[in-house]
């Protein structure tokens, strides 16, 4: 049963992992009774999300349930229409430099002939104008740093040994970590991932997740990651929010991942079956978009 | 040979436009905006005309033309880029207005109009006055400094414009300012090289850069000197054999830059390979 299953994987992961919540007194995103709308139109109405620091949290759902629109929310990239959002205890916004984030992407264009230590540097430094001219030794002090951070941000996500080749001739898992350290080498509190195992094989979908909650346990970020599949995260996940027709459902994954929770969310019977291997299987959702849903695609 | 006022003249114009052109092929050919320039090129050529038909300085038709179309390219298409189908037919547009000119030109004015073509076409960088020069130079100059002023934000929305977007870059904005940059450029290169020709003065340089190097401030740098090199080798080729034109000469080495620079990673990676197998 998979439930076993978790508390045996959990044991050496995020089981007792969480930071002292005396140090942190504001959790890392606590979303109230929020509606979000896009283009006029309701994608999300009554989310109710709490992500404390150090927790993984996966967001699930149907493709187009708005799970990338939530996390732009989030971001402070989209107000809400009604309701209250915080992150890392104060506004969206404001809370953006403390932030790193992993948008949904393609993979680089093989011509790509940039180094992947330089795609990591700019997660640093990529927003400063000017060129990092070493002329004064502050300046040079600050390049020494910036070099120190990208090469252990680098090692953490064990990505040394392709870091100086270009992106474009890196695999999608190893593009993927590099994109990771370029996310986690600002020292984020909060890490949003939008479908980063999206186009991997299996091996490295289970190894990105495992490298992830390595993340969350050992710097005690909180971590956000949108999937359409749980199964390479299950073991990891303190919780997963489920967004379907426009509503969200929040809790462990195995009480939120049950046939009758999610019939109950799709308004329709939905099956959850459990092989033997522990992998969740959701079958009967009503997957063509709804006639009121104006959830279509991505930003 | 430097003794000739016109020759200091096509050095202090030639060094800057190539260091210009350099820098931002670079980011040229990383965005993958090179039908971007070429479209541009051709413009540069109808604003030349125009001006001309117009009774103007050319430099102003040149610099008008070039700067508006960049835009606009960057008004229409997405994110301060411009897609294809936008460049393609703003560009056969112009051409075609260009065409027009060109034939009101020939009937209006005696004979000066076929000068005017073959120089913005084919370039005189022989031909610069000394104050065409200087000022060529200033404004290559400043293109680069403006390159590198954009530098780490540019790179970041190129690379992952959602990201950018994020980190409060304006990627539009960066794109279309990018975008000006390359205008100026093109505008500045007719004089020296020619509308049809300054291509390859931004593509070839920052090709071989790309290819010999991935470190995009070293590669931003390699491209500025392979396309000086290029600049001052054509110059002294075309000044030693007079009837080679200077704009043949310089294109000649920067393509030849190109396939010297293919032919070596191939080359290093065999004998990396080789011992070790």
């Amino acid at each position: 049963m998979i439930a076993e299953r978790n508390d045996e994987s959990l044991s050496g992961s995020s089981a007792g992992s969480h930071v002292d919540p005396a140090t942190h007194q504001e959790p890392a995103v606590a979303l109230s009774a929020a509606t979000i709308t896009r283009a006029g139109q309701q994608v999300l109405a009554d989310v109710e999300l709490t992500v404390s620091h150090g927790e993984f949290v996966a967001v699930l759902g149907p493709n187009g349930a708005g799970k990338s629109t939530l996390m732009l929310t989030i971001l402070g990239l989209l107000p809400l229409a009604a309701g209250q959002a915080s992150v890392l205890g104060t506004e969206p916004v404001a809370a953006r430099p403390r932030v790193g984030y992993l948008p949904q992407r393609r993979a680089f264009d093989e011509s790509t002939r940039v180094r992947g230590v330089d795609v990591v540097s700019l997660g640093l430094d990529g927003a400063r104008w000017g060129l990092p001219v070493p002329i004064s030794p502050a300046a040079r002090a600050r390049r020494r740093d910036v070099r120190r951070r990208v090469r252990e941000t680098i090692e953490l996500v064990g990505a040394s040994e392709y870091a100086q080749r270009p992106i474009g001739e890196l695999s999608g898992g190893e593009q993927q970590r590099l994109l990771i350290a370029q996310a986690l080498v600002r020292d984020p509190e909060l890490l949003i991932l939008d479908e980063p195992l999206d186009s991997l094989d299996l091996p490295n979908q289970a190894e990105i997740a495992a490298l992830l909650d390595r993340i969350c346990t050992g710097r005690g970020v909180a971590v956000l990651l949108v999937a359409h599949d749980v199964n390479p995260l299950i073991g990891y996940l303190d919780r997963v929010i489920y967004l379907a027709h426009g509503r969200a459902l929040e809790g462990p994954v195995e009480e939120v991942i049950t046939s009758e929770k999610l019939s109950d969310l799709y308004g329709a019977p939905v099956e959850v079956l459990r092989t033997t291997q522990g992998r969740l299987v959701v079958v009967g959702t009503p997957d063509a978009p709804h006639h009121h849903g104006p959830r279509h695609g991505h930003p | 040979m430097l003794a000739h006022e016109f020759v200091r003249n096509a050095y202090l114009a030639g060094t800057a436009i190539a260091l210009a052109c350099g820098v931002v092929g670079w980011f040229v050919l990383l965005r993958a905006q090179l039908f971007a320039g070429d479209a541009l090129s051709h413009v540069a050529f109808v604003g030349a005309v125009a001006a001309a038909a117009a009774g103007v300085d050319i430099r102003i038709g040149l610099f008008a033309l070039t700067i508006g179309l960049a835009a606009v390219m960057a008004g229409l298409g997405r994110r301060g880029g411009a897609d294809d189908a936008v460049i393609g037919m703003v560009f056969a547009w112009i051409l075609g207005i260009g065409v027009l000119l060109l034939a009101v030109l020939s009937t209006s004015s005696g004979g000066g109009n076929a000068a005017i073509a073959s120089t913005t076409l084919f370039g005189g960088i022989y031909e610069l006055s000394a104050s065409t020069a200087e000022l060529a130079a200033a404004i290559a100059l400043l293109v680069a400094l403006g390159v590198a002023a954009m530098f780490r934000p540019l790179l970041l929305s190129t690379l992952d414009p959602e990201l950018a977007l994020v980190r409060g870059i304006p990627v539009g904005a960066l794109g279309a300012g990018f975008l000006i940059l390359v205008a100026v450029v093109t505008a500045e290169s007719t004089q020296a090289v020619g509308a049809l020709l300054l291509l390859g003065l931004l593509a070839a340089p920052a090709g071989a850069a790309h290819k010999l190097t991935t470190s995009p401030y070293r590669g931003v740098a390699l491209s500025a000197v392979l396309a000086v090199l290029a600049m001052w080798g054509g110059l002294a080729l075309s000044y030693a054999v007079p009837s080679l034109p200077a704009s043949s000469a310089i294109i000649g080495l920067a393509a030849a830059g190109y396939v010297s620079a293919s032919a070596v990673p191939t080359a290093l990676r065999r004998a990396a390979s080789a011992p070790r197998a």
